[in-house]
């Protein structure tokens, strides 16, 4: 590998060279093997403490996150703090001074206002992970993805990405758009023109284009993104009912006949069954959505080591490597052929 | 009591003066303009101007000065000392105070406040709504007679176009202005930056330009219906601007402001989530300062106004969204103005009418904002070639909130006359009148 992540946090994907990203990916190939093993536990974050900072729910995220602490080693210690205890007293930047007293090696925080970890990022001396703030980032869930499509398309340069549902709210998108055309993908996006702006477009500086009709963006795709459309939207008058979004913008068996032959489905979950995505393509052979999870433990425990483990010796570098002679390397290496230098 | 201001240049846009002159003050008002070598009486104080520029003092048609009620924020005395200190010899206080300014006790005590600090004049202006609440109209007869200058619900606009009608038939009975803050909140609510590229790739919500142009078109078809006064508070777009420029042309009584950090500042300053950055209305894109560009170079615009909102450091510590909206701005605006100067965009000239000139005429201040005989001994002296750093920590203001700070500038008000005395001095004057000295001497 000729780069390295040099930096302290992990605010969002926007911040990341393409090179960086490359390397949180390769580094997450190396950890996949680690969940693979009888024993799945290495000591490369041993006497180490990641504090899982959660004001606002989340199960899978929270967990994965906690597995990946665990995996590596380090002291995992969940806080959940519901919004209404918050805007009672204490405000982010105490609780960020509390903790930050209690010396973690690594604060992963999840809030839904965009740009509370940069807040927290700027007040604490402990390295940030950012495990989603509002509509902004969501950098894990994208790499996560990116590591799902360069294990099944064996690069991601050159693809075609349909990114289809609530664009405008939604931290995934923005994470995945940066992401994908960093590396070289064409990302379209498509959905009902409420939760799609036309000035979306200007994202980024190339590499996305914005689609009215899903039809158009699926079209010749080589993996569709479905995003997870929130109920309370409807409410916010973004779309008439569940049911006409099910009809013109839910993924049906049909879409995919446009898509490229071997086209990946995928979705960050918790899926809405029959309403972004019917069941046959969620439960089908083209859904990747069970191996987007598997992958998010690889790609978070790359993310806390890189993070958490502080000025490491040689020893505890060598310590994190597989122990045995099968595993990951050859699977790495499989993969990264396929990705252009 | 007789000062003469000796041996600066007077720009004084009311009367086309602009020329190397000596200005007379007595007993608090403007006895008369000399002209250079003219003798002056022998018992007057003499303040040295050489190399300065003396205006009418600077008018701020839109401050908050938190008094009554938010006094941890700011006071009158301390947002009057920050206002002096920036230049302004006259500030109009928003009624957004708790209570909010919609009685005449209200209004009382804030020009009671004012005259005890003995600093800058503080003009209040009354509640549009009983309570800004935006149903019933405030007593304004009553109000204006106790001593307000405008009406205004600033921080939110009036929510109906049939509430905004009434209110400027009305306010037209007692010949007062009434001032909206342009936005209509169907299209605004929840946002917190404007509304375009940078909103989307920071996740945050936003408030497009077209909330501020709608409620602008409004207003300027509303003040044709009713010939009533209208001024537009801190525009901050371009569709904003369009239809100021249109009811101009259309002879309509309608005037607007426009507040330093829009021409400053774009949206891309919210990129680390800086809650200084976090304006109502919000900076806007480069395409909308390019307008206020345009509109401060050809009249459209006719005032510079501060829109000074002080806020507590624990407030603007909070996550962006929570933040509240606003900034101090009294003490980095003249600083703000001169870079359009230096730049090129507006002549000295100008700048004096966008702060004292059209300001009183658009509140009806009588007496102030021109150097004419009678008129009150309130004067800005100008340094358009002081290079000075805005340092936060020795600002007069109360609060904290600028993203102003460690910002150099070129050009400054280093002394601030209000009615003939001298409320204000620029730390390092004398420094200033000597090099002015030098610099006069080696160009003879």
């Amino acid at each position: 590998m000729s780069t390295t992540f040099n930096r302290k946090h992990l605010l969002g994907i926007r911040d990341l060279s393409a090179e960086e990203i490359t390397y949180l990916l390769d580094t997450a190939e190396t950890f996949r093997d680690v969940s693979r093993r009888e024993i799945k536990k290495v000591p490369a974050l041993r006497g180490r403490t990641v504090i899982n900072l959660f004001f606002e729910a989340s199960t899978r995220t929270r967990t994965s996150f906690e597995i990946a602490a665990k995996r590596l080693s380090a002291d995992a210690v969940n806080i959940n703090v519901s919004m209404s205890s918050v805007s009672k007293g204490e405000t982010l930047l105490d609780t960020a001074r509390n903790l930050e007293a209690m010396a973690p090696d690594c604060i992963v925080v999840r809030h839904s206002m965009a740009g509370a970890p940069h807040h927290l990022a700027r007040m604490c001396n402990a390295p940030i992970v950012n495990a989603g703030d509002g509509s902004h980032e969501h950098p894990t869930q994208a790499l996560l993805d990116g590591l799902t499509i360069r294990e099944y398309k064996g690069r991601i340069d050159g693809l075609n990405i349909a990114i289809i549902g609530d664009i405008l709210h939604s931290r995934v998108a923005r994470s995945n758009i940066h992401l994908l055309t960093k590396l070289g993908a064409t990302v379209r996006v498509a959905g009902p023109g409420t939760l799609v702006p036309a000035e979306f477009a200007e994202l980024v500086e190339h590499g996305l284009r914005v689609e009215q009709r899903i039809e158009d963006a699926i079209e010749g795709a080589d993996v569709v993104m479905i995003l997870r459309i929130q109920r309370e939207r409807q409410n916010a008058a973004f779309f008439p009912s569940m049911r006409e979004y099910s009809v013109h913008y839910g993924l049906h068996p049909s879409h995919l006949e446009r898509a490229s032959r071997d086209v990946i489905v995928m979705h960050p979950g918790p899926i809405n069954r029959g309403i972004e995505i019917s069941s046959e393509i969620a439960d089908g052979s083209r859904s990747l959505i069970l191996d987007q999870v598997t992958n998010g433990i690889a790609v978070r425990m790359a993310v806390l080591y890189l993070l958490a483990r502080g000025n490491h010796s040689a020893h505890e570098e060598a310590s994190v490597k597989p122990a045995g002679p099968a595993g990951p390397v050859g699977n790495a290496k499989r993969v990264r052929k396929g990705i252009r230098a | 009591m007789k000062l003469l201001i000796a041996n600066g240049y007077v720009i004084d846009p009311s009367q086309g003066l602009n020329a190397g002159m000596d200005l007379l003050i007595e007993d608090g008002r403007v006895a008369r303009v000399l002209d250079r070598g003219e003798p002056a009486p022998k018992d007057a104080e003499v303040f040295d101007a050489t190399g300065l520029m003396v205006a009418p003092g600077f008018i701020d048609l839109h401050v908050h000065l938190r008094e009554p009620g938010q006094e941890y924020k700011e006071t009158i005395a301390t947002g009057a000392a920050a206002a002096v200190a920036g230049g302004w010899t006259s500030i109009c206080a928003m009624p957004n105070t708790d209570p909010v300014n919609d009685s005449p006790a209200v209004t009382r005590f804030i020009l009671e406040q004012g005259e005890r600090v003995g600093l800058a004049k503080v003009f209040p202006i009354g509640a549009l709504t009983k309570g800004s609440g935006g149903k019933e109209l405030s007593e304004m007869g009553e109000l204006k007679d106790a001593g307000i200058v405008a009406v205004s619900d600033d921080g939110r606009s009036v929510p109906t176009a049939g509430m905004m009608r009434r209110a400027m038939e009305y306010a037209r009975g007692f010949d007062l202005a009434v001032v909206d803050h342009c936005q209509d909140h169907s299209l605004s609510a929840g946002g917190v930056m404007h509304e375009g590229r940078w909103s989307l790739i920071l996740g945050l919500r936003g408030i497009p330009a077209a909330a501020e142009e709608v409620d602008a078109n409004r207003d300027c078809a509303l003040a044709r219906l009713t010939s009533a006064r209208v001024h537009l508070a801190h525009v901050s777009t371009r569709g904003a601007l369009e239809a100021i420029r249109r009811a101009k042309e259309l002879g309509l009584r309608a005037t607007c402001e426009v507040a330093p950090h829009h021409w400053a500042l774009t949206d891309e300053a919210v990129a680390d989530y800086d809650t200084n950055m976090k304006l109502n209305p919000p900076l806007r894109s480069r395409d909308h300062v390019g307008a206020l560009l345009e509109g401060l170079r050809d009249g459209t615009i006719d005032a510079i106004a501060t829109d000074h909102a002080p806020h507590h450091a624990d407030e603007k510590g909070l996550e962006f969204d929570q933040s509240p909206f606003g900034i101090t701005g009294l003490e980095t605006a003249v600083g703000l103005a001169f870079d359009l100067v230096h730049q090129g965009v507006i002549s000295l000239e100008r700048l004096v009418e966008l702060c004292a000139t059209n300001p009183a005429r658009i509140f009806s201040l009588e007496e102030r904002g021109t150097l004419r005989k009678n008129s009150w001994g309130d004067i800005t002296i100008l340094d358009p070639d002081h290079q000075w750093t805005f340092d936060v920590s020795k600002s007069k203001s109360k609060s904290r909130n600028t993203p102003f700070d460690g910002r150099s500038f070129k050009g400054a008000a280093v002394a601030t006359i209000v009615a003939g005395r001298v409320v204000y001095l620029h730390p390092d004057f004398a420094r200033i009148t000597a090099s002015k000295h030098s610099q006069f001497a080696a160009g003879r």
